[in-house]
């Protein structure tokens, strides 16, 4: 795997083998010396030009678990807010040797700007961009949702037959397009929940099923609900009246909760609005996978960069 | 004294092969073997003798921006593309919006002699959209403005379109509309459908170019104004511009080299070349524009050419600048997408390409084409030869062409512009000659053409 840009681009084959990879460097985080000499010697750039702490700090431990040099690079007060271009920061890091730069940014596409422009030769990581996909977040989830059906068993198994349910600002969200994409590679069935106005046009054309009421689509007993981050300032866009309203009509309450079936998990890539999107009891209850997904969002980086680093990846 | 020019054997748009003599700027005599000692004699064996080309929608963006293009710049892009006549749009720095920047823009054209240079006028003042600019004074001026537009932005408030329209119409001139409802258009930055919900970019959509066209065509027949849409881009406006002239309503439409050819499904790999406002559309937007055009729906094809410096496109894609040029390759990629395809023929291009927009533009010279008396400003086009498109057959400032490294057909190699040349064997004729023989077709008295 030269680079890690979308999920799109990911075959099934090639997703498994990243799940079983970290499964792998899930079993370095149980050891005494949680670390392994696999990227000594590598540099990798977190350049961030998005605040995300959870993100940046999830990719720097995994970095640093594989024995990787670390630089964090955060645009804000940097150079780049004095107008630097993409391009000079890229050339920049080209420069000082990075061998892979894991990139957050506002803008849909950056990564794949930097991956095809030959301003620098490093792998690139797609870590959020814009709009358009977020592929790490989709692969933890994936990773989360098989260790919860498999436990220990979960190498070479794929999602065939999971029922999953996304729920939220599906039109801002480059989670669930990271999701649709590569929860429906791995066999599994994606149903998107949302108001109108936070459904993409054209979202017919995608591989998921499309709902505008919530307990219908929990009614169908999904395995899976994943509920999404609803960004305050949408309410002023019009998307919709109140977050009184949304939390009524799309929230996931102590009511639905209790609705879900048994063994069924809700997700959350966080950070949470408790009390809007989801309540205190959904986001604490055992069904909840937010903890671990924060865990399981190490060994995926780790998989991840070991990947597209190491120069043997993806191609088994 | 002005050169004498003698075409050997070159083929007009209605496919009959002639000679044709230049003297005095104008074409003096049509026919087989033409006897007569010239100054110049090129062979027009395999040539098509096209109109000089003349572009209603071209952004110079002098001044003020003459690290994107300059009037010199422009003029030589538009020459080597054969043109003779441009019309500059108002969106400069300061913005075309009094009789003194018009009248500047439009002497630096002249001074440079590659093509004429008419200047468009901003409708509202700064383009800000609030009050309407010097409109009469431009139109008075030497510059003699008759097309008024804030390409760029469009005049969205209803009121000042009404008021603009009825303004103009006092003055013989036209509103060319950039349609596009800003609201709708927020942080626009592709086409909305299902591909941008794909790659999360947020959605410029067709409503938001159609209901300005809605309103402006009922706003132009409710005032009996003359109206003009811009870079129609499409299906549901090719509809709209339709319906309006079954009705009877005074409107005319372009459409954009890039939108006769190219398709939203470039935007893939994030590549900035293609981002365009308005943005490519679907298979299906391009297939009705290219009908529009053969019926008659669309009027013209105009190259909305947008330089932009380097820094401008290599970068993200929602960092960068909106715009593509376009000069250079219109003839070749109008061939590719509506005359290779059996949609018009070369009478059809000298009509969509030299005549109607000069009519709109109120550009005088243009109306009989290549005929005896008229001005001598065409141009010879090779349509059998392809190459590949590079960076090195531009001749503005600006490389942001989305057909850099493709092949497309046809070369222009030579252009007259009023009786002189400023293309010849494929390539510009130098400044100061050019320059030289715009001085002595002025001092010759033959007048503006």
């Amino acid at each position: 795997m030269r680079h890690l840009l979308s999920t799109r681009d990911l075959s099934r084959d090639e997703t498994i083998t990243i799940l079983d990879v970290a499964e792998d460097m899930a079993d370095v985080a149980e050891r005494e010396v949680r670390k392994v000499p696999a990227l000594r010697g590598k540099t990798v750039v977190n350049l961030f030009f998005e605040d995300s702490t959870r993100t940046r700090i999830s990719f720097e431990a995994a970095a640093k678990r594989l024995s990787a040099d670390v630089i964090n690079f955060s645009a804000k007060g940097s150079s780049v807010s004095k107008g630097e271009s993409l391009k000079d920061t890229a050339q920049t890091l080209a420069a000082i040797g990075a061998d892979a730069v894991v990139i957050r940014h506002g803008a849909s596409g950056a990564p794949h700007v930097l991956a095809n422009s030959g301003w620098i030769d490093a792998a690139i990581v797609n870590a959020g961009d814009g709009t358009h996909e977020h592929p790490t977040q989709a692969l933890l989830d994936a990773f989360t949702i098989r260790r919860r059906l498999h436990g220990a068993d979960s190498r070479g198994h794929d999602l065939d037959g999971v029922s999953v349910t996304i729920v939220g600002d599906i039109l801002h969200s480059r989670v669930a397009r990271s999701n649709a994409w590569l929860l429906t590679t791995l066999g599994a069935s994606v149903t998107f929940v949302a108001p109108a106005t936070l459904l993409p046009i054209g979202v017919e054309n995608w591989p998921v099923e499309v709902r505008y009421d919530l307990d219908i689509a929990l009614a169908a007993k999904p395995d899976v609900v994943m509920m999404l981050r609803i960004q305050g300032e949408r309410m002023h866009a019009a998307f919709f009246p109140s977050a009184r309203e949304y939390s009524r009509i799309w929230g996931l309450d102590d009511e639905r909760l209790a609705v879900l079936a048994a063994d069924s998990i809700v997700m959350h890539p966080g950070p949470m609005n408790r009390g809007l999107e989801i309540s205190a009891a959904a986001a604490d209850s055992p069904r909840s996978t937010v903890r671990e997904q924060v865990a399981n969002g190490v060994s995926i980086r780790m998989a991840v960069l070991y990947l597209t680093l190491s120069g043997e990846g993806g191609k088994q | 004294m002005t050169e004498t020019i003698l075409v050997r054997a070159v083929t007009l748009v209605d496919g009959t092969s002639t000679d044709i003599l230049v003297r005095d700027s104008r074409i003096a005599e049509l026919g087989r073997a033409i006897f007569a000692s010239a100054d110049r004699l090129i062979d027009g064996a395999g040539l098509i003798a096209l109109p000089g080309l003349v572009d209603l929608h071209t952004h110079l963006r002098e001044p003020g921006f003459e690290q994107s293009e300059t009037i010199f710049s422009g003029s030589r892009a538009a020459a080597i593309g054969g043109f003779t006549a441009v019309h500059a749009m108002a969106n400069t720095s300061p913005v075309a919006d009094t009789a003194g920047v018009v009248e500047q823009v439009m002497s630096l054209g002249d001074r440079h002699g590659y093509v004429t240079v008419r200047p468009i006028g901003a409708v509202t003042r700064g383009l800000e959209g609030q009050q309407l600019s010097e409109i009469g004074a431009m139109a008075n001026s030497r510059a003699q403005v008759r097309v008024f537009s804030d390409d760029g932005k469009c005049v969205s408030d209803a009121l000042l379109m009404r008021r603009a329209l009825e303004y103009v119409k006092t003055f013989g001139g036209v509103i060319a509309q950039h349609a596009q409802e800003p609201r709708l258009t927020e942080g626009a930055q592709m086409n909305e459908g299902s591909l941008s919900g794909e790659l999360g970019l947020a959605g410029w959509p067709a409503v938001a170019e159609e209901a300005i066209i809605a309103r402006d065509v009922l706003l132009a027949q409710h005032v009996g104004a003359r109206l003009h849409v811009c870079h129609l881009s499409t299906a549901g406006s090719v509809e709209v511009v339709r319906w309006a002239k079954a009705r009877g309503i005074d409107v005319t439409a372009e459409v954009t080299p890039h939108h006769l050819l190219l398709t939203e499904q470039l935007a893939v790999g994030y590549d900035s070349r293609y981002k365009v406002n308005p943005p490519l559309r679907r298979d299906e937007d391009v297939r009705a524009v290219r009908e529009g055009l053969a019926d008659g729906t669309i009027d013209i094809i105009a190259t909305d050419h947008a330089p932009h410096p380097v820094e401008a496109k290599d970068c993200e894609w929602e960092a960068a600048a909106f715009g593509m040029v376009g000069l250079e390759s219109a003839l070749s990629v109008v061939q590719a997408s509506v005359v290779d395809t059996g949609l018009l023929d070369w009478a059809d291009i000298a009509r969509v390409f030299s005549k109607t927009p000069a009519a709109i533009g109120q550009l005088a010279g243009y109306a009989q084409g290549i005929a005896v008396g008229a001005p001598a400003s065409f141009t010879l086009y090779d349509p059998s030869v392809s190459r590949v498109f590079e960076a090195t057959q531009l001749r503005g400032k600006g490389v942001n062409s989305p057909y850099l490294s493709t092949t497309l057909p046809g070369r222009i190699m030579a252009t007259f512009h009023r009786g002189y040349a400023t293309v010849l064997d494929g390539e510009l004729v130098d400044a100061e000659t050019v320059a030289a023989a715009a001085r002595a077709h002025d001092q010759a008295g033959v007048g503006r053409g």
